[in-house]
């Protein structure tokens, strides 16, 4: 269990709490218990959208020493998740990143490099990896 | 606006509150069906319930100075709206809450207008032209500063905003197809500067 907590966390931000919760089920089966994961979908009121709180939450589910990597869907989600990222302690802000790449495929990946040990950059590369350029 | 200082006193910010969280709430459907040419059709409803929950807490809201106001009332838009249109509002409230004293003259709002322009720029990591609600609040801004009238600036500005090709958010999906829309970002923005701009004028 100590390995867990020095590995990257992978944080899931969909629209949709289902589209959330799917990918994070993807993460688990595919590549198992060996990192922090959380996921969050949906607006303050259920429907579909982000909410900044559900997203400092998730943050703090997954959070590890090494760092946390975000994987959003669309437009809302990142600009949410930057705000989310803003509203850390200083100390926490330059550990948290962003990754410009597609959701399940991101997340998926992301976790695979993450259960590695690998640091929170080479994690973030890896999910970029997928993104057209 | 003359060059005297406007008082915001809690009656003054209560009529503020109320004119925007209005504007916002009564638009709602225009700003959706707007938001559903282009965008993902969240804007109205999203706009709305942030105001909404700005106006519940109106009364403790106007109990502060004005820029203790703006703050809180950034952090309910960032908290509550449920979209992306959460953290720029958001970011705009917040960074006018860091310019403006609790009785600012005509050059500190100019200031302060500029640093929300900034602050919204790099939170949407957009520019001008870029078919935002950049593209009113720079004109009205403008306006201001040159002593013009800043409600017609944005509402024009708003409507310039129609043949305009979206390169940020999900209206860039469109591409070609964005052109021919108001961007409902610009609309809401315009509706905000018209609905605080006549409780100001008026008090």
């Amino acid at each position: 269990m100590t390995k867990i907590n020095g590995n990257v966390g992978i944080v899931i931000v969909s629209h949709s709490i289902d589209v959330a919760r799917g990918t994070a089920d993807m993460v688990r089966q595919m590549v198992g218990d060996g990192v922090p994961l959380a996921y969050c979908g949906g607006n303050p009121d259920g429907g579909l959208g982000t909410n900044v709180q559900a997203i400092m939450t998730a943050i703090d589910q997954a959070w590890s020493d090494s760092g946390v990597a975000i994987l959003v869907d669309l437009g809302g989600a990142e600009t949410n998740s930057e705000m989310a990222v803003e509203l850390q302690p200083p100390e926490r802000r330059r550990r948290i990143v962003v990754c410009n790449a597609p959701i399940v495929e991101g997340a998926v990946m992301a976790a695979t490099e993450a259960s590695g040990g690998a640091p929170l950059e080479d994690v973030k590369r890896t999910a970029e990896e997928l993104s057209p350029v | 606006m003359e060059t005297v200082a406007v008082t915001f006193d809690a009656e003054t910010l209560r009529r503020l509150i109320d004119a925007a969280a209005g504007a916002m709430i009564s638009h709602a459907d225009e700003l959706t069906a707007l938001d559903q040419a282009i965008g993902d059709g969240d804007h109205g409803l999203n706009m709305k319930r942030g105001f909404e929950a700005v106006l519940a807490e109106r009364d403790q809201l106007a109990a502060k100075p004005l820029p203790d106001a703006l703050k809180a009332i950034g952090m309910t838009l960032v908290m509550k709206v449920g979209g992306a249109s959460g953290p720029l509002y958001g970011t705009l409230f917040i960074a006018l809450a860091k310019e403006l004293s609790a009785a600012p003259s005509q050059e500190e709002f100019v200031r302060a207008a500029d640093a929300a322009f900034a602050a919204v720029k790099a939170r949407g990591k957009s520019d001008i032209g870029q078919k935002t609600m950049l593209d009113v609040l720079k004109p009205a801004r403008d306006a201001l500063a040159a002593g013009r009238d800043p409600v017609a600036a944005a509402n024009a500005a708003a409507e310039a905003t129609i043949p305009m090709r979206a390169v940020r958010g999900r209206a860039s999906f469109l591409g070609e197809r964005s052109i021919g829309h108001m961007d409902p970002g610009a609309r809401s923005s315009a509706l905000l500067i018209a609905a605080m701009h006549e409780v100001l004028e008026g008090s």
